[in-house]
């Protein structure tokens, strides 16, 4: 009878055991990350971006976006820019896709046109900075495949560490590397390594703002590149959230009128 | 600067002005609205130099001009009312009728979630083609800023437009209707005959009031961008008309016509093509544009993109088109170095099928600073078949180098 018990007990205490071992696989941990930002709904934000050359001279861009989670799909965003003075007004727009290429549109309005943009290019930097426009899409869970490495200490704050290898055959990387706060999923730095796997940036991101009691945002996203010396700073200020975006904010009308 | 359309600008701005008032009343119940007002623009400066001798008297070989391009916008009760000036105005060192100016924008918007409507003058952009421009047909193009007809004149009109799920509607009735305009006799790229515009004639009894109509439905469907349109009213393209040779006045038809225009992306290469159908009481016409831009990002990692585009012209008129693309091949290149300048360039040639035509053009752009642009551009025209109507300006090949001061 007693042993019984003691079998039983040390049974549950086994299912505990498993129902509380977090997440171990590399794909698991993406999609608890996921999972962890559903439902955030729709949000403005302004960015200030920074290049700084390898002789530290700086330059800024200004310009603010707009975005809005699609049930089942990718974000549908708008980014407009608000300096240098000569591309004031340009804005683009992307719907992004968990499978396939995203659509990606440009409103030029010099010439009042709206022009859809191939989206296959991935690698290829965003306004001259650090920034490939492929680290600047939503990273849906579906564009990688995952590999588990480890838990580890980043600065102080318990991560899962894990690689991803983008499926894309137009990304210009073969791996990342990605450190996930353990306690709330949200990313703390990422390496990113060349075609030919040699280390070629590093993002960290810092000044992490909670929204909504729910999502986490960062302030700063620090971008340095490692084979060229060049860095590139992503200030975010002025994020709200529920802002009544719908699809009708997303149109090639409301992409003409964006602001 | 047309003197009427000035007059009708000036009501039109007493009218929004007046509205503007109406709806401030209206929304006194709310909130104060917050308006946002944005003062932009730029100076130009543009030197061209034509390397061929003039083929008529008083032409020069080189030109100085300045161009003022500024911009008001205006937007209150959260982006629901929108009032835009877009400016225009160029001086030309020779040339008088060069020396012009332009209400390129001066409407009134007000927007609802699925709906807008303007009143004003609008400028309009419909198609998907870069060698050819056939959909595009509800602004009159400004002649005297080139031939390409790239640059449009604002077009008054009430414009509604509508996006439901299944695309957008645009209804547009155009109020007035804008002449096209040619350099004079101190001006390159033009025509060798005095255009008598005092003799203009048009076909619709009511001449530039004739109200001209356009339906569109448009839709971005996956990775498909689709355009089916339909316009009545005015053509757009003169038929020049004389009595004793010398001098020659633009007659402008009624016409009907449907256009159609696709694009497509799949991966790196974009498929492109417009088809349109003209009917006058002269005659029918097909035209039709096809082709594709491939592009090559991020070249050896160096960031470059390199695009090729490849696209066919056919149109029925022959000869007779203004543009001469009527069985022609356009190969081009494009350049975007994507880095903190923003450096840009395209080169294309045209060749046309039959006659052995050939146009050359390329154009590059950086920005200098932060607000200052430096750009170039290049034409040059060889080999015209002397029943090209481009054989009128065959000695017309230029560089030009520009800079301009944004702010």
């Amino acid at each position: 009878m007693k042993t019984t018990t003691k079998i039983t007990s040390v049974i549950a205490l086994g299912i505990m055991a498993v129902a509380f071992v977090p997440a171990r696989t590399g794909l698991e941990i993406a999609i608890a990350a996921e999972k962890s930002d559903n439902g955030w709904g729709n949000s403005t934000n302004k960015l200030t971006m920074t290049l700084t050359n390898r002789n530290g001279q700086k330059t800024t861009r200004q310009m603010h976006g707009y975005s809005m989670e699609v049930d089942g799909d990718g974000d549908k965003s708008i980014t407009v820019f608000d300096t240098p003075v000569d591309v004031k007004g340009t804005a683009s727009m992307t719907f992004t896709h968990k499978v396939g290429d995203d659509d990606q549109w440009l409103y030029l309005p010099a010439i009042s046109r709206v022009k859809r943009i191939s989206s296959s290019n991935k690698s290829g930097p965003f306004m001259g900075s650090e920034f490939a426009f492929e680290d600047l899409s939503s990273s849906e869970v579906e564009k990688f495949t995952y590999k588990y490495i480890l838990d580890e200490q980043l600065n102080g704050v318990l991560c899962h560490k894990i690689e991803r290898f983008p499926l894309s055959k137009s990304s210009g990387y073969k791996r990342n590397i990605v450190w996930f706060n353990k306690e709330n999923y949200r990313v703390e730095k990422i390496e990113f390594y060349d075609r030919k796997d040699a280390l070629l940036k590093t993002l960290t991101y810092s000044e992490y703002r909670q929204f909504l009691s729910k999502y986490w945002r960062a302030g700063v996203m620090k971008m340095v590149n490692h084979q060229n010396g060049k860095e590139t700073l992503l200030v975010f200020s002025e994020i709200k959230f529920n802002v009544g975006l719908t699809d009708d904010d997303f149109t090639q009308n409301a992409l003409k009128r964006a602001r | 600067m047309n003197g009427r359309l000035f007059l009708i600008s000036g009501l039109l701005s007493i009218l929004l002005l007046f509205s503007i008032e109406v709806l401030s009343q209206d929304s006194l119940a709310k909130p104060k609205p917050k308006l946002i007002k944005e003062v932009s623009g730029n100076f130009r400066g543009d030197y061209r130099y034509f390397p061929d001798k003039a083929l008529y008297p008083d032409q020069q070989e080189q030109y100085f001009s300045m161009v003022f391009q500024p911009e008001i916008y205006l937007e209150w009760n959260k982006g629901k009312q929108i009032l835009k000036y877009t400016g225009f105005a160029r001086i030309d060192q020779y040339d008088n009728r060069s020396t012009h100016a332009d209400v390129r924008e001066l409407y009134f918007q007000f927007v609802l979630k699925k709906w807008e409507l303007s009143f004003g003058a609008k400028n309009l952009y419909w198609g998907v083609t870069e060698s050819n421009h056939l959909v595009d047909i509800i602004n009159q193009g400004d002649a005297l800023e080139g031939f390409g007809l790239n640059a449009k004149l604002g077009q008054p009109m009430i414009h509604f437009s509508w996006s439901p799920k299944w695309g957008t509607i645009d209804l547009i009735a155009m109020t007035y209707f804008r002449e096209m305009r040619f350099p004079g006799k101190h001006g390159r790229l033009r025509p060798p005959f005095d255009i008598d515009y005092s003799n203009t004639t048009y076909e619709s009894d009511m001449e530039e009031y004739n109200p001209d109509l356009a339906i569109r439905w448009s839709h971005a469907l996956g990775p498909f961008d689709l355009g089916l349109s339909h316009f009545y009213g005015t053509s757009r393209l003169p038929i020049f008309t004389t009595s004793d040779g010398q001098t020659f006045s633009p007659h402008y038809e009624l016409i009907n016509q449907t256009g159609f225009d696709v694009q497509a992306a799949t991966g790196p290469m974009l498929w492109k093509g417009e088809i349109i159908r003209r009917e006058s009481k002269r005659k029918l016409i097909l035209a039709l544009v096809v082709g594709g831009e491939f592009t090559f990002s991020n070249v050896l990692r160096k960031g470059i993109d390199i695009g090729i585009i490849a696209e066919y012209n056919y149109d029925d008129r022959g000869l007779e088109s203004i543009n001469a693309l009527d069985d022609d091949f356009f190969f081009g290149m494009r350049f975007a170095f994507n880095d903190r300048q923003s450096t840009d360039m395209i080169g294309g040639l045209i060749v046309d099928r039959n006659n052995g035509t050939l146009r050359y053009f390329a154009k590059a752009s950086r920005r200098i600073g932060n607000s200052w642009k430096f750009s170039l551009e290049a034409s040059r025209l060889d080999n015209i078949n002397d029943q090209e109507f481009l054989y009128l300006i065959r000695n017309d090949s230029f560089v030009q180098i520009s800079l301009a001061k944004f702010f």
